[in-house]
């Protein structure tokens, strides 16, 4: 490897607060490219099946890509990834600002966080030297107030991750935060951080990062650039950022309400990319090099309250507006601050929120467990049940495990309507109407989001009733998006601005000096996807296909109003679908990776250990 | 060529960095770029680009004369300057350059990169106006 990668993996143990600098495996690099990679495989093979998510035995392994901080559009993403308190299997989280950056100038390809701290304590990476301090007086702080503490003590060009009071207290979706209002949100990775009592870890890179041929990287970010800026979508699609996409999920009828009971939110305009703009917005915020900041920073008021906010994006807009029903960007931006500071992931929040209201709503949980009056639409209601579960006080104890388990704990049928698969709640798009985006979420490895394949345009484009195919374009689209999150880049501008996708081999190999074909890359994350697969059926005695099936809302409750008013897809056509893509994955019918296939993509360990565990 | 900033257009995305220090230096490296970006967060919320607008204070401080006008820019000539920092010290916009690595201040020399590749048009060139996207 002669650029992209620095070479170097940092282990910091902060049990005995020591650091150790190791080379960077080649053939991990090789088959792995990096960043949610190296994170998966590096989980797989050093925290041991079984381990406790909260306990000492978890990592939390964070990693840049090869082309995390290069010449390029948005080569600003970072990977975090550990044994998931959420789901029990594993899981990961990415984040763009300027962290992942930060790591490869300070000379690291990955980090490991491991062990357990007595006391609450902060990594800080200064180049080469490496220390666990106290982080006694930011513990109990919110995030962007303990990251502002921190820069003021360590110095401003450090690049902090931080937890809140929720990860500090081990919430199951409890985030870690950066730069003021970017998450690396799902998975509950900011609570394993908290088991550990690291606070914050603090990045201060001065290196130059090698490259291949430094000329070659020159010529081709200018053009990506370039090419950037003179797509339609460079100033159509920028000035909302992602929340401009709320009228259209509204109009096809995605748009998560009320729990996802519907899919259309009356007066949805109000907390939209235009209202946000109108109303709140101060500046546009960019992840390192992004020539289109989806990043709104904004000021809002709600009665005699106000706050700094970045955001709200449209997931937040989704989960904590429709899901809460929240009626105005101003309510929806002020929960959203309240969910940065306590350190909460706004979509399993939202969630969270929607299930715990719909609960009161049915009678499941009373007005006495709660504390208080709940309404749909009520911000009182959101900040009481935000702090609630980030404190863990109350009822708030039991949110905190996340829907699947609070469902559990209350009875009374309210596992139908715990938005989850796999113990993660479900992310911004309802998918009654949309067999392709309902599959994806069904499949996703961490459980339901959409960032492993946004499938809803393929449904809307080519047919919201047909079930055939859409296995295919699932596979496809797991193959294209996690690719982005191996090399490092922020997949935006290929989705939003149509953005080449043949760009990023070409960069990698001006970067590396290593020729890549895009068949090798879908293939590194082939190799990714039955890793976290087979893990999944090692850490969780009777994992399957049952853990791959939506809640019963979504196959026993049409939609009941809005433009897919009427619409649901049965269990059978969800069977149908799953039996289609597990073929064409090489699964079995239960969903588990066949030795074939295993053996085809290099992966001899994962049949070695299923066979040692008699699941082969 | 003069530079000139928007503040309230900037994003703080730092390609003006990156594209500097690979125009100049051939090298990917923000930390060793000529201008700086700072944001003002959580409050006021903003950002602010400084950057070297050639005022020459630089070079009145120079004992040494060793920063003489060239097309221009003020350029550091590495031959003569004797690392007395007093350039540092003097420059009212925290623009001369010391990377923690380097033993000479550096400075920006109006190449452009920094103009041609921001993405919102928040550096431009004073004189023309052009920029802006």
């Amino acid at each position: 490897m002669s650029g992209g990668y620095t070479g170097w993996v940092l282990r910091v143990n902060v049990t005995d607060r020591t650091s150790t600098r190791e080379p960077l495996d080649p053939v991990m690099a090789r088959d792995y490219i990096g960043g949610r990679g190296f994170v998966q495989k590096i989980l797989f093979d050093e925290v041991p099946v079984g381990a406790d998510p909260l306990g000492p035995d978890n990592k939390v392994v964070c990693a840049p890509g090869p082309l995390s901080g290069v010449f390029m559009p948005a080569s600003g993403k970072i990977q975090f990834g550990a044994l998931s308190p959420a789901t029990g299997i594993m899981g990961d989280a990415n984040m763009g600002g300027h962290f992942s950056a930060e790591v490869k100038y300070a000379g690291y390809d990955v980090i490991i966080i491991e062990g357990m701290s007595e006391q609450p304590c902060v990594v800080v990476v200064d180049d080469d030297k490496v220390s666990v301090i106290d982080g006694s007086s930011y513990w109990g702080k919110g995030s962007s107030q303990a990251e502002l503490m921190i820069k003021r003590d360590l110095g401003e060009d450090f690049q902090v991750a931080v937890i809140g009071p929720a990860g500090e207290n081990m919430v199951a979706f409890a985030c870690i935060g950066h730069d003021y209002g970017r998450q690396a949100g799902r998975c509950g990775i900011g609570a394993v951080l908290g088991s550990k009592k690291v606070k914050a870890i603090a990045v201060r890179g001065t290196k130059s990062l090698p490259l291949a041929n430094p000329e070659a990287v020159w010529r081709k970010g200018q053009e990506m650039f370039n090419s950037c800026f003179s797509k339609p979508g460079f100033k159509e699609w920028t000035p909302q950022g992602t929340p401009g996409v709320t009228p259209w999920v509204n109009e096809v009828g995605a748009f998560p309400t009320k729990n996802f009971w519907t899919t259309h939110f009356e007066g949805h305009e109000e907390i939209g990319g235009e209202a946000l703009l109108e109303r709140i917005w101060l500046t546009d915020k960019g992840c390192f090099c992004c020539p289109t900041p989806c990043g709104k920073y904004a000021h809002t008021r709600v009665g005699e309250k106000d706050a700094f906010v970045e955001g709200p994006e449209y997931e937040t807009v989704a989960l904590i507006g429709g899901n809460c029903m929240l009626g105005t960007i101003e309510e929806v931006a002020y929960a959203n601050y309240l969910c940065d500071e306590l350190g909460l992931d706004t979509i399993s929040g939202g969630n969270v929120v929607a299930f715990a209201l719909e609960c009161a709503e049915k009678g499941i949980v009373t007005r006495e467990q709660v504390g208080m009056e709940l309404r749909w639409g009520d911000i009182k209601s959101f900040e009481y049940l935000a702090r609630a579960i980030a404190y863990r006080e109350g009822i708030g104890d039991i949110l905190a495990r996340g829907a699947r388990a609070a469902a559990q704990a209350f009875g009374g049928g309210s596992e139908k309507f715990a938005i989850q698969v796999k113990g993660l709640e479900w992310s911004g798009y309802e998918a009654r109407w949309a067999p392709a985006m309902m599959l994806a979420y069904m499949t996703a490895d961490i459980g339901a989001h959409h960032n492993r394949a946004w499938a809803i345009t393929y449904d809307v484009a080519k047919g919201r009733e047909e079930i055939q195919g859409k296995a295919a374009k699932v596979i496809e689209l797991q193959r294209i998006r996690p690719a982005f999150d191996l090399l490092g880049a922020c997949r935006l501008q290929w989705v939003e601005i149509g953005f080449e996708f043949e760009n990023y081999p070409e960069m990698f190999e001006a970067v590396t000096g290593r020729k890549l074909t895009q068949k090798e890359l879908f293939d590194a994350t082939d190799r990714v996807w039955n890793l976290t697969r087979t893990r999944a059926f090692l850490e969780r005695p009777g994992f399957g296909r049952a853990m791959d099936y939506p809640p019963a809302r979504f196959y026993e409750e049409p939609v009941p109003t809005g433009p897919a008013k009427g619409k649901m897809l049965t269990k059978e056509q969800l069977d149908y679908m799953l039996d289609d893509y597990y073929a064409q994955r090489g699964w079995d019918s239960n969903g588990k990776p066949t030795v074939e296939t295993l053996e085809g993509l290099g992966l001899h360990d994962c049949v070695e250990k299923l066979t040692a565990a008699g699941l082969m | 060529m003069r530079l000139a900033a928007d503040n309230r257009l900037c994003s703080g995305c730092r390609v003006c960095q990156l594209a500097c220090s690979m125009q100049v230096l051939g090298e990917n490296n923000p930390k060793k770029s000529l201008l700086r970006i700072e944001g003002h967060f959580p409050q006021p919320g903003a950002y602010e680009v400084h950057f070297c607008n050639q005022c020459g204070e630089c070079a009145a401080v120079c004992p040494v004369d060793a920063i003489p006008m060239i097309d221009g820019a003020y350029r550091v000539d590495e031959t003569k300057c004797i690392s007395c920092m007093a350039c540092v010290e003097a420059c009212p916009r925290g623009v001369m350059m010391v990377h923690p690595r380097a033993e000479i201040p550096s400075k920006c020399i109006l190449c452009g990169a920094c103009v041609c590749m921001c993405p919102k048009g928040a550096i431009y060139d004073a004189d023309t106006g052009e920029g802006g996207r």
